[in-house]
């Protein structure tokens, strides 16, 4: 399998160069993969596509002897991307029945960047429900399986793409991250998961379910090979007007040079090491964040106060936004119309039925949102938690001016076993405090493999920078990732 | 007619498609080509995943629809904001994609304006200056086209953009609003940012429209009319309406908050859904779209680009062409028929001095026969067939005697319908006024020869009588003789000479 030999782009690129490996037979031998696979990671695998695409790498090598990593830095490059990601003419389903046979028309900024640089998209990954869960239980089309602990879930709701990475399924893959939905699965597989500043990747073709949170990222199996697709995805995009026109930093070449540890002020909230943290978790942490100092940073100790608040305003803003998101998919617009919804009384009976296409966590925060936004209640639930959300980001303005990036756990817990949390959905919502802060403000923030609990289940360390400084957190955390291997 | 024990007050939401050339959150075309009618553009011809609301796709403010919201706040006297901000306005229609309308909500971009109207009551010419609340930018729905058993719809008009100018309810009379929806539509045609087509839908209102008792301070409930196009619809819906919610008053009754629709073929307003039925629209801001900074420096460059307003062409009809105040508002109620006015002049006097009287006759048939044609047909100038060439050739006839005033009005009629050559149309339908002094004389002196008696009682002093040897002479032509040069030479025949 890929993981075996080639697990970077660079180990695979290697490989083409020294004639050991064609794209083409890593495409083949990477969808036979994904077909005998038992891990229901992917919704779809896309046969036709992948072999022309690595047809065409086959050729582009075949012309220049070696590969020519500036033009095509993704040449030949397996990569699998999230079901709520559109591709034209592939059926987009988001992991709902609702939209079992939508078929889009057009072909979203990131995925185009991506094919252009010569990758190879292999399938498309199963989700929780329109990115709504935090174990991926909530797909309409079945679990995924936790890639190394059958039994356990992957965490969500990106979980079929951190799975497929950690699988050997795909070098990379894209994920989206609203509330944790790259960094929490990433952790939770071992593999490095990077959601970037809002606006530093085009949304453009990414199906919405918050769209002030909502960012596209991606998994790897290093930090490097996030900074690579990244680089190649990242950038304004004039069909996402919330895309900034800060152009993209030199991601990969940052990291040829070593961090100099010296320069670094780490910040260490304290309201991220609070008493519903596994201590297995706090411990693995702990000892990466000493390694750190050992190396000659400066630790600081930082508290962002409202922190506690993260969750309630969270569960407003974004349920708020995905209740007029989703209210296209509704038999009329876009939505599959069960066969009995033309034998009804009018249009709220029309809607009952068409609306049962919704699993109970789609319809739970449709319902929420609907009602944060409804007349009489906006001023207490959305615009107040609009307020909040600035303090939030201005606790996070105020302790970057004490320090440069911010560590500390990613999940309050290692995965955890299917059934385990789904009956709970508040315990489920609570899961996410840690990861939530960074869509709120906006910020970057990466999970990295840090170690593992007494079970062996992996734990990764979140790294968190001010907006746009996605280079230092892929800075950071690289070298964290050389430390962690060494 | 107006009750006089109650005072009725109004006030106007026009919604205004402007005429950019792509849509306002994407970039396909806003409008048909040039010389093709919305209706027969393909059904989703003019469409893109943005437009369908295809779910991922993402909408991209045209900053050309800020540069026309903001000409029209100039030209409306306004204070346009800087800082602005789109809100999603969600509700359920099928002919909109998203499920939301994106629109301005609690900082449109234009507040605070008026707009000065003048027309005619009772014969009295009343000027009155009518406040302007807000206007907004937003963006349009789709059409759905109901058949029997199922709906189609078509999405070329989702997202062509609007403005939406909201009016203080500073109107207390049907005329009044009439006048109003004419000066507001006078103004964004002026401007350019409104094709102003009233037949595709490119300017509609909604009137609000309550009743008091004469003296009250306090407004009643008011209903809602939607969705009317055209001036006179507008008038009419609102006459019924006023005298509906008059008789519903009195009998008992009580008026309630509600959207009504204007049946034109029936003269009717009836109930489309009550204030228990209103939507909550949930409006918050538009997450897809970052806020809209106007500065002194945009607006600066607008307002250097504007136009001449109507109220300026007035003045300058007025004090550079002598026509009266009432004509040259009339002229300028319409960019298209101002153009029309300018263009035809231009043809009779190139050098651009035209006379008061050249003026004036270009203004009469404009004024007169071409607006009754208008109203007659609900028909926008440029849908008819006639030119300015047409008119300027008329005129041109007329003040050379070759046609008389009815042979004008004959060719105006021709010409709206078929567009063909003026001297063709004389030619054809016999208009030529015999204007050759020998031809009438003779038959001036035929007609004198044959009645001696009334040529005796004429002479005696009965003067009435001259109008009967006129018009036996003008018999004896068939009609078209030129009636001033009849009239002079049956006097001078009469008398003796």
């Amino acid at each position: 399998m890929l993981n075996e030999k080639y697990r970077t782009i660079t180990e695979i690129h290697d490989a083409f160069d020294a004639k050991k490996l064609s794209p083409v037979e890593l495409a083949r031998d990477t969808l036979a993969a994904i077909k005998a696979s038992k891990h229901n990671a992917f919704l779809l695998a896309l046969e036709d596509r992948a072999m022309a695409a690595a047809k065409k790498a086959d050729r582009i090598l075949a012309e220049n002897g070696k590969v020519p990593r500036e033009t095509y830095p993704l040449l030949g490059i397996p990569l699998a991307l999230k079901d709520n990601m559109v591709l034209e003419g592939v059926r987009t389903t988001c992991a709902s029945k609702m939209l079992e046979n939508y078929v889009p028309p057009y072909t979203g900024t990131a995925v185009e960047r991506l094919e252009k640089a010569g990758a190879v998209f292999v399938g498309k990954t199963n989700l929780d429900e329109f990115a709504m869960g935090g174990s991926n239980e909530n797909s309409a089309f079945g679990p995924v399986e936790h890639p190394t602990f059958p039994g356990y879930v992957p965490g969500g709701s990106s979980g079929g793409s951190a799975t497929a990475v950690k699988a050997g399924f795909c070098v990379a893959a894209l994920g989206s991250d609203t509330g944790g939905s790259i960094r929490q699965p990433a952790s939770y597989c071992g593999v490095v998961g990077l959601k970037p500043s809002y606006g530093r990747v085009s949304r453009y073709g990414l199906v919405a379910f918050a769209s002030s949170l909502d960012q596209i990222g991606p998994f790897a199996n290093s930090v490097e090979d996030a900074a690579t697709v990244l680089a190649v995805m990242g950038g304004h995009d004039p069909l996402d007007s919330t895309s900034s026109e800060r152009p993209a930093d030199p991601y990969v070449a940052n990291l040829k040079k070593d961090l100099d540890w010296s320069k670094i002020r780490v910040g260490i909230p304290k309201e991220y090491f609070i008493d519903g943290v596994d201590v297995s978790v706090k411990k693995s942490v702990r000892e990466t964040i000493d390694w750190v100092a050992k190396q000659g940073a400066k630790i600081v100790d930082i508290s962002l106060p409202n922190t506690p608040y993260a969750v309630s305003v969270y569960y407003i803003v974004a349920v708020s936004e995905a209740s007029s998101n989703l209210a296209r998919f509704d038999g009329v617009r876009f939505g599959v119309r069960p066969p009995d919804a033309m034998q009804v009384e009018d249009i709220a009976d029309f809607y009952k039925k068409v609306r049962a296409n919704f699993g109970p966590e789609v319809k739970r925060r449709i319902i929420l949102g609907t009602f944060a936004l409804s007349s009489g209640y906006y001023d207490a639930y959305f615009r107040k938690a609009c307020q909040v959300r600035r303090l939030i980001k201005n606790d996070f303005d105020r302790v970057f001016k004490d320090c440069d990036v911010i560590l500390g756990p990613v999940a309050p817990s290692t995965a955890f076993k299917k059934g385990e949390k789904a009956s709970d959905p508040l315990k489920m919502y609570l899961n996410d405090i840690l990861t939530i802060p960074c869509n709120l403000a906006g910020l970057p923030g990466m999970s990295v493999p840090c170690g593992k609990d007494e079970k062996g289940l992996p734990i990764g360390i979140q790294v968190i920078a001010p907006q746009f400084r996605d280079d230092v957190v892929l800075k950071v955390g690289h070298a964290i990732e050389k430390g962690m291997t060494k | 007619m107006m009750n006089p024990d109650w005072e009725v007050v109004l006030g106007l939401e026009i919604h205004c498609q402007l005429a950019t050339n792509t849509k306002i959150f994407c970039g396909c075309p806003a409008r048909a080509p040039e010389g093709v009618s919305v209706a027969d553009l393909g059904p989703n011809a003019n469409t893109c995943p943005v437009c369908t609301g295809q779910p991922g796709a993402l909408p991209v403010l045209n900053r050309k629809v800020v540069d026309y919201a903001i000409r029209a706040g100039l030209a409306m006297n306004c204070e346009i904001r800087k800082h602005n901000v789109f809100s999603r306005k969600n509700y359920f229609y099928p002919d909109l994609p998203k499920g939301y309308q994106i629109s301005q909500f609690d900082l449109p971009i234009c507040e605070k304006g008026h707009v000065d109207i003048e027309y005619k009551a009772g014969g009295k010419e009343v000027q009155k200056r009518i406040g302007i609340t807000r206007i907004h930018m937003e963006e349009d729905a789709g059409k759905n086209l109901h058949m029997d058993a199922f709906s189609l719809v078509n999405l070329n008009r989702a997202c062509v953009p609007l403005i939406e100018i909201v009016s203080e309810p500073d109107m207390r009379s049907a005329e009044e609003a009439g006048a109003y929806m004419r000066a507001v539509y006078g103004i964004v045609t002026a401007i350019g940012v409104c094709d102003g087509n009233m037949q595709e839908g490119n300017f509609r209102c909604d009137a609000n429209v309550s009743v008091m008792p004469k003296g009250s301070t306090k407004f009643g409930t008011r209903a809602e009319i939607k969705n009317v196009n055209s001036f006179r619809f507008v008038e009419k819906a609102i006459e019924y309406e006023v005298q509906r919610q008059i008789a519903l008053i009195q009998s008992g009754g009580k008026v309630v908050q509600e959207t009504r629709l204007w049946d034109s073929a029936k003269g009717q307003t009836f109930s489309m859904r009550s204030k228990e039925e209103a939507h909550d629209y949930r409006y918050f801001p538009e997450p897809d779209l970052i806020p809209v900074h106007v500065d002194e420096k945009w607006i600066a460059k607008v307002k250097d680009e504007l136009p001449e307003l109507p109220s300026q062409k007035k003045a300058r009809y007025v004090s550079e062409l002598g026509l009266s105040s009432y004509d040259a508002g009339v002229l300028t109620s319409s960019a298209a028929l101002a153009k029309f006015f300018e263009d035809t002049l231009k043809i009779l006097a190139p050098d651009g001095n035209a006379s008061g009287n050249t003026a004036k006759a270009v203004s009469n048939h404009l004024g007169g026969e071409v607006s009754r044609l208008m109203n007659e047909e609900n028909l926008e100038l440029n849908q008819s067939k006639i030119a300015p060439k047409h008119l300027a050739e008329i005129v041109k006839l007329q003040t050379a005697n070759v046609i008389s005033s009815t042979g004008a009005k004959t060719i105006i009629g021709v010409t709206w319908k078929t567009g063909e050559a003026v001297d063709g149309i004389v030619e054809r339908e016999g208009l030529k006024q015999v204007s050759d002094t020998g031809a009438l004389e003779k038959a001036v002196d035929t007609i004198i020869a044959a009645n001696p008696g009334q040529v005796a009682e004429y002479r005696g002093g009965k003067d009435k009588l001259l109008g009967f040897f006129v018009g036996q002479a003008m018999k004896a032509t068939g009609g078209k003789a030129n009636p001033a040069m009849l009239q002079e030479i049956v006097k001078r025949k009469l008398a003796g000479n």
